[in-house]
C-alpha cells in the first residue's frame, strides 16, 4: 500500500464536519487545517450545505478534486459506508477517528472495515485514533491550535497506539527541543499497524529516528516488527506499557516462569539492536540523542567536569547502566595535563572523570575535548558543563560542537536548564549536539547510542 | 530435523500433556544432544541391573506423568552406591502418585545450568540460558532471544549472566567447554524451530556444563493442549 498521499497530502475531506456543533472532532480539523496547513481541505456532509462561508460537499465523490486523503469522524455504524464511497470516489487512504469498534467489542463492524480496505488496496489509520500530525501537509489531531503546543520540525517520527501519549510526547518534545518529523496515533490498529509505519518511515526522506509507544503486539507480530526494525538503518526506538502482568499466570516450567512477556520483550528488542525506552524520560532522551548521531557505540565514556562531585555522580550513572568509564594511563594523564593552561596544571585531575575544576577556562575544556576525542580509549564524551564558573563563558556550546565537526567522536552535554544558560544551551543545539537538564538525562542519551547496534 | 522416532516421542506423551524425563532425553539425544547414560527400570532387577553394568554410584529419580516438579515429592536421589540403596529408593518411589517406573543414570557433576524455550504470544519461539538447579527461579540469572539462535547470540547470552565469571572458570575451576555450550544451544535453538507449533514450554535444567562437556541432566517438553 502507498501511505505517502495519506502523510504528504496535497487535498484533504473531512467527513463529518458539523454545521450545528462548532467542537464536533471534524470541525477542528477542518478548521486547522484550513488554516494552519498547507493542504487544500474541503467539508464533507450528507445534508450539505455551507460551512464558514465555503460549500459542504453531501459525499466525497463530489469533492471537484482528487482526494489524497479523507479524515472520517462520523459515528461508527456510518463509517462502513464512508469508508465505500472514499474507495469509490479513488481517496489515497483515509483516518478514521471514530471510536466504536473492537474496543466495545464491536470487532465485526471493524473486521468489515479491514475486508473492504484489503480488497481495494485502501490504506486507513484507526479506528479510534486522533491521526496525524505531518507539517507543514496535514494535522488531524483533533485538538484546537490554541491548546496543544507543537515541536520545531526535526527528523523523529513518532508512532503511537494512544492518542493521548502521543499528544503529551509532542509537548515533551517540545520542551527539550527534540524536532518531530511526523507523529501518528494508530488507535485500533485495524489495518496499518506499526510494521507499517515502520516500513514507511523507513523510506521517508525527513526521517532519521523511528519511535514508537506500543501496548502490545498481536500474536507473532513482535518478531515481525523487530526483524524489520533490524533490516531498518535507522534507529528503531520502543517504549512498553504493561511491563507488569496483572495477576499471576499458572506456569508449569521454569523457562515459562523466568521468560514473562516483557522479559521476552525487553530481551529481543536489545538482541536486534532496538532501542529500549524504560520510561518516557529515556524516550526522550534517546530521541535526542539518536537524532544527533547514528554511530552506535560500545560505551567507554570520558568524563570531562568542572567540578569533581558531578564526574563522580556521572561516572556512577554511567556503570549502572553498564558503561565504562576506563581509567586513564599515567602517559595519557600527563599529555591531556599538557593541553590545559598552566594555572590549572597542578590543581586538576586528568584521570577520568578529567575534573579540570572551577578555575577552568573555554579554552581548558576545548583542549581536552579535543585530546580525548582524538584517543581510542573511549568512544563517547561525557561534559558536564558548568555554566556558573567564572571562567566558563557562553560561547563554550558551540566551540565544543565545532570540536565534534572536526574530530567526529560524539559528545553529550549537561547544562542546567534555565532560562540565564540558555545561550550555552543553543550552542549545543543549534549544531546538533544532544544537552541533558540532568546527568542522569546526559548518561541515558549516551546509553541509548550504545543500545543502538547494527550487525 | 526430527525424525520419525523423534516424532513419535512427541506423539505418544500427547495424552499426558508433556513428555516425561526418560523420553525428553531420549529424544534430546536422538537431536544430538549430549545426554548421561540412563535407563528407565520398571523393575528392581532392572534398576540394580543397570548400575551393575555402568557402576556405582548412580542416580535415581521417580518417574510418573503426575509429578511435573521430582524434587518437590522427593524424587530424585543421589549418591545411590549399593544395590541395597537402588532398592529403598525403588520402594520409596513406587509410593508416589502414577508411578511409572524409575529413571537411573550415571552420577554426573559440574556447573548447572538451565536451558529453556518457550512460545510467546508476541514473538514465537525464544530460548533461554541461565543458572540452574533447583534455585533457579529464586536467582533468576537468566539471558533470552528469540530463536533461531546465531553463535553470536549464546555468546552474548553467556556475556550478559551475572554469574558469567563461574563459567568462564573461577578461581582457579576450569573454564566450562563453551564449544560444546555453543553446540548444544544451536542444536536446541533448531530442534525448537522444528517443533515450536506442538510444544508449550521446554527445561533442561539441569543442563551439567563441565572443561568438556554440555549435558543434559534432565529434560521436559510441555506439550501444548
Amino acid at each position: 500500500m502507498n501511505l505517502k498521499p495519506m502523510f504528504k497530502p496535497r487535498t484533504l475531506a473531512v467527513i463529518g464536519v458539523s454545521l450545528s456543533n462548532e467542537r464536533h472532532p471534524a470541525n477542528v480539523i477542518y478548521n486547522k487545517n484550513n488554516l494552519r496547513q498547507q493542504v487544500e481541505v474541503f467539508a464533507v456532509n450528507e445534508k450539505g450545505g455551507f460551512y464558514q462561508g465555503e460549500k459542504v460537499y453531501p459525499r466525497i465523490s463530489e469533492v471537484p478534486e482528487k482526494v489524497d486523503l479523507a479524515v472520517i469522524a462520523t459515528r461508527a455504524e456510518t463509517v462502513p459506508d464512508m469508508m465505500g464511497d472514499c474507495i469509490r470516489a479513488g481517496a489515497g487512504g483515509a483516518v478514521v477517528i471514530s471510536g466504536g469498534f473492537a474496543e466495545v467489542g464491536k470487532k465485526d463492524l471493524q473486521d468489515s472495515l479491514i475486508s473492504m480496505a484489503i480488497k481495494a488496496d485502501f490504506p486507513f489509520i484507526g479506528p479510534n485514533c486522533i491521526g496525524i500530525y505531518s507539517p507543514p501537509s496535514v494535522d488531524t489531531l483533533f485538538i484546537p491550535s490554541e491548546r496543544i503546543v507543537k515541536p520545531e520540525p526535526g527528523k523523529v517520527a513518532l508512532v503511537s497506539q494512544s492518542g493521548g501519549i502521543l499528544v503529551d510526547h509532542l509537548i515533551r518534545f517540545w520542551g527539550e527541543g527534540v524536532g518531530l518529523s511526523t507523529a501518528v496515533s494508530i488507535g485500533n490498529k485495524a489495518l496499518l499497524r506499526e510494521i507499517d509505519l515502520l516500513n514507511y518511515f523507513a523510506q521517508d526522506p525527513g526521517t532519521e529516528v523511528i519511535a514508537f509507544y506500543v501496548e502490545g503486539f498481536g500474536e507473532n507480530e513482535g518478531r515481525k516488527f523487530v526483524l524489520a526494525a533490524a533490516r531498518c538503518p535507522k534507529p528503531v526506538i520502543v517504549l512498553k506499557s504493561g511491563k507488569t502482568t496483572g495477576g499471576s499466570r499458572a506456569v508449569s516450567s521454569h523457562t515459562a516462569s523466568l521468560a514473562g512477556d516483557y522479559e521476552v520483550f525487553s530481551a529481543v528488542l536489545s538482541q536486534y539492536g532496538l532501542v529500549e525506552a524504560r520510561d518516557e524520560s529515556e524516550m526522550i532522551s534517546a530521541c535526542e540523542a539518536l537524532s544527533c548521531y547514528r554511530k552506535p557505540i560500545e560505551g567507554r565514556m570520558a568524563v570531562l567536569t568542572g567540578s569533581g562531585g558531578h564526574g563522580a555522580q556521572a561516572v556512577d550513572a554511567c556503570l549502572s547502566r553498564g558503561m565504562a568509564a576506563p581509567p586513564f594511563s599515567d602517559k595519557m594523564r600527563e599529555e591531556l595535563g599538557k593541553q590545559v593552561s598552566e594555572k590549572i596544571q597542578g590543581i586538576a585531575s586528568f584521570g577520568n572523570p578529567v575534573d579540570l575544576t572551577g578555575s577552568a577556562v573555554d579554552d581548558d575544556f576545548v583542549q581536552a575535548a579535543r585530546f580525548l576525542s582524538r584517543r581510542d580509549e573511549v568512544d563517547c564524551l561525557l561534559l558536564l558543563l558548568l555554566p556558573y564558573l567564572p571562567g566558563v563563558t557562553s560561547d563554550l556550546g558551540a566551540r565544543l560542537s565545532m570540536v565534534y565537526r572536526q574530530e567526529g567522536k560524539p559528545m553529550v552535554a549537561y547544562v542546567p536548564h534555565v532560562e540565564k544558560y540558555s545561550m550555552l544551551i543553543e550552542g549545543f543545539q543549534l549544531n546538533r549536539l544532544p544537552v541533558a537538564r540532568s546527568i542522569e538525562e546526559a548518561v541515558q542519551m549516551a546509553e541509548s547510542l550504545r543500545r543502538f547496534q547494527r550487525w | 530435523m526430527v525424525s520419525q522416532e523423534m516424532k513419535r516421542i512427541l506423539v505418544d506423551a500427547g495424552k499426558h500433556g508433556w513428555v516425561m524425563e526418560p523420553e525428553a532425553k531420549r529424544f534430546f539425544s536422538l537431536a544430538g544432544m549430549d545426554t548421561p547414560r540412563f535407563c528407565w527400570a520398571r523393575k528392581l532387577e532392572e534398576a540394580i541391573g543397570f548400575a551393575e553394568k555402568i557402576g556405582y554410584p548412580v542416580v535415581g529419580k521417580v518417574i510418573s506423568p503426575r509429578v511435573v516438579h521430582k524434587t518437590e515429592v522427593k524424587g530424585v536421589a543421589v549418591g545411590l552406591d549399593s544395590p541395597r540403596k537402588i532398592e529403598e529408593t525403588f520402594l520409596r518411589f513406587s509410593g508416589i502418585d502414577g508411578f511409572a517406573g524409575m529413571l537411573l543414570e550415571e552420577t554426573l557433576s559440574g556447573l548447572e545450568l538451565i536451558v529453556g524455550a518457550r512460545v510467546d504470544f508476541q514473538f514465537g519461539p525464544v530460548v533461554l540460558l541461565g543458572m540452574g538447579g533447583t534455585g533457579v527461579e529464586i536467582y533468576k540469572d537468566v539471558a533470552l532471544r528469540m530463536a533461531p539462535l546465531e553463535e553470536r547470540d549464546v555468546k552474548s547470552m553467556v556475556q550478559s549472566l551475572k554469574a558469567r565469571r563461574l563459567l568462564e572458570g573461577y578461581r582457579g575451576k576450569e573454564p566450562v567447554h563453551m564449544g560444546e555450550l555453543v553446540r548444544l544451544l544451536l542444536v536446541f535453538s533448531s530442534l525448537v524451530m522444528d517443533i515450536f507449533p506442538r510444544m508449550e514450554s521446554i527445561d533442561l535444567n539441569p543442563v551439567f556444563a563441565t572443561a568438556s562437556r554440555a549435558v543434559v541432566g534432565d529434560a521436559r517438553i510441555m506439550l501444548k493442549s
